[in-house]
């Protein structure tokens, strides 16, 4: 077993002839909440797809719990136990409330199923008032707090976030960030990808700083707040 | 003076029972073009289910699945003979055997052509599987004619009898075929609307349907969902093909075209991907088809189906239930 639940070793992938990740590497711990940080088009949210093989790493490695992951189809990494909120949400517009929370426990099957619903009505209370509204009626906080649930669902050991935060009022994006502090103290590790830095660097124990698909900073949360090149490139220089 | 009035009444009185038989002659034909147009929409409704799934999951025409419906009708044939000549002959018997028999084979067809035409095809143009369906349409064909023969095909009436309503020469009726053929179809798009909207494997579909990606990432198999709306979309023009088989009683190589388009047209009327518009269209297309035909020309009701379908994509081009596309940002 190796001491890191996810590493990333020199991963190298790309869209067609755009190379988007050059030499990525990065790793996760147990327990940690780790964020990524960087402008738009960095290439953070194709890292993330990329641990779930799409795109597929060109060269380079990425290991979680030790087992090499690289090549594994993207419907047998959830089975692994990491669970991924993507870009943009994509809650199943179709569907109600409950049945897109339902979805979430594919990978683990139905065992925990009623418990685990309940559970996530617990944590986000305005789903439960929604349950049986269709998903593409909500609004984009609930349908954030529906992404994050569903992906809950599979009671996953790692959960990915790509930017939780985009397009919400702030009051909404602290509500967010909280209910990541709440799950990451019931033992979950957290890999968040954020644009906006200020939040998750406080959130965060550790981060880093993507530029042009590179990974051009790393340290801990506070020794990134406080960097001047962060504070210049993503904290509006004050 | 007196002379003429009588005249007149009594031209009156056969003017008038004139119109008055006319009127009950004509509710008949309705009644019986009703029934007719039911049983037709079934048929239309029970293929149009394939067309529409596939649709939603993804996004291609299988302009092969009327020529599925057409191998459905031959098989039922050889399993009807088969059946008879090991001395099988009790009709609900016959019937079960046939309906399984055909269901699985036609199934298996269904799957083995995703694939070999689409599936190396899933990340090309989308013309690409398009071209591949209608590939695949003519190879059957081909090969059915071949194997089979070109000649019109019969099977022998089942069952026969009627429930006759109307009086002893005014009456409409409704064969037990024919009730047999709506009940099974109903029947039909009942278990598999539970399969969709209750199961865990509906759920599935559904997701694949709404977010292939998604889907994906949450763990599902989306070559297997897919692989698997195939078999259910073959299997419902399995079942139309052993219920068409057993009222019509012929066919030949040729009858999934045809159907085929007028499945499809029916799928687009009543909104393709939705899987209650597609029976709805079915519904629909058949009795106005079918009225079509019985009152006003029967020559025509071709062009009456397919102007109807015009109709709906100028005037709601989403189709009757579908909903209208909204572009992703």
């Amino acid at each position: 077993m190796s001491e890191y639940l996810l590493e990333i070793q020199d991963v190298n992938a790309s869209y067609g002839p755009i190379q988007a990740l050059r030499g990525v590497s990065m790793n996760v711990r147990e327990g940690e909440i780790v964020t990524l940080i960087g402008a738009n088009g960095a290439g953070k949210s194709t890292l993330l797809m990329t641990i779930f093989g799409d795109p597929q790493a060109s060269s380079g490695s990425i290991h979680y719990r030790g087992q090499e992951i690289t090549h594994i189809p993207m419907h047998e990494i959830s089975r692994l136990g990491i669970a991924q909120v993507p870009e943009g949400r994509r809650i199943f517009p179709g569907m109600s409330v409950e049945e897109n929370l339902r979805m979430g426990t594919m990978p683990i099957g139905d065992t925990h199923q009623e418990t685990d619903l309940q559970t996530m009505f617990a944590m986000f209370p305005r789903l439960k008032e929604r349950r049986s509204q269709r998903a593409g009626t909500l609004s984009g906080g609930e349908q954030q707090m529906l992404a994050i649930g569903r992906a809950l669902m599979s009671r996953p050991r790692l959960l990915l976030l790509d930017e939780p935060s985009l397009g919400l009022a702030p009051l909404i994006v602290r509500q967010i960030l909280s209910s990541l502090r709440t799950i990451a103290d019931q033992g979950t590790t957290i890999f968040l990808v954020e644009q906006n830095a200020n939040h998750a660097l406080k959130l965060a124990d550790r981060g880093y700083v993507m530029v042009n698909g590179e990974i051009r900073l790393s340290g801990t949360g506070e020794e990134l707040l406080a960097n001047p090149e962060v504070r210049n490139a993503y904290l509006g220089g004050h | 003076m007196a002379g003429h009035a009588g005249i007149l009444i009594n031209s009156k009185s056969i003017l008038l029972q004139k119109t008055f038989r006319c009127s009950t002659m004509e509710s008949h034909i309705l009644g019986q073009q009703l029934v007719n147009g039911l049983a037709l929409g079934s048929i239309y409704g029970l293929i149009a289910v394939g067309y529409t799934m596939v649709y939603g999951i993804i996004g291609m025409i299988n302009f092969a699945h009327g020529d599925i419906y057409m191998v459905a009708a031959y098989i039922t044939a050889i399993c009807i003979a088969v059946l008879s000549f090991f001395g099988i002959n009790t009709v609900a018997i016959v019937l079960l055997i046939t309906l399984a028999v055909t269901i699985f084979i036609i199934a298996l067809y269904g799957w083995s052509i995703e694939r070999v035409a689409y599936k190396p095809l899933r990340n090309s143009t989308r013309l690409a599987p398009l071209i591949s369906a209608i590939g695949v349409s003519l190879i059957l064909q081909n090969y059915v004619q071949v194997s089979q023969g070109a000649r019109t095909q019969a099977v022998p009436t089942m069952i026969q009898g009627a429930f006759r309503f109307g009086s002893e020469t005014d009456f409409f009726q409704i064969t037990y075929i024919q009730t047999l053929l709506v009940v099974v179809s109903f029947l039909s798009m009942g278990i598999l609307t539970w399969i969709i909207q209750k199961t865990s494997l509906g759920r599935q579909c559904r997701a694949v349907q709404q977010d292939r990606k998604m889907a994906s990432l949450l763990g599902i198999n989306t070559d297997r969902i897919i692989s698997t709306v195939f078999i259910m979309g073959s299997s419902m023009a399995a079942v139309a093909g052993v219920l068409v088989t057993l009222n019509y009683g012929s066919f030949d190589f040729y009858i999934g075209f045809v159907t085929g388009i007028k499945a499809f047209t029916a799928a687009v009327l009543g909104g393709i991907g939705s899987l209650p518009g597609a029976m709805l269209g079915g519904i629909i297309l058949g009795m106005s088809e079918s009225l079509f035909s019985g009152l006003v020309n029967t020559d025509y009701k071709d062009v009456f189906a397919f102007s109807l379908l015009v109709l709906v994509l100028i005037f709601r081009p989403s189709g009757l239930l579908g909903k209208p596309a909204v572009e992703k940002v």
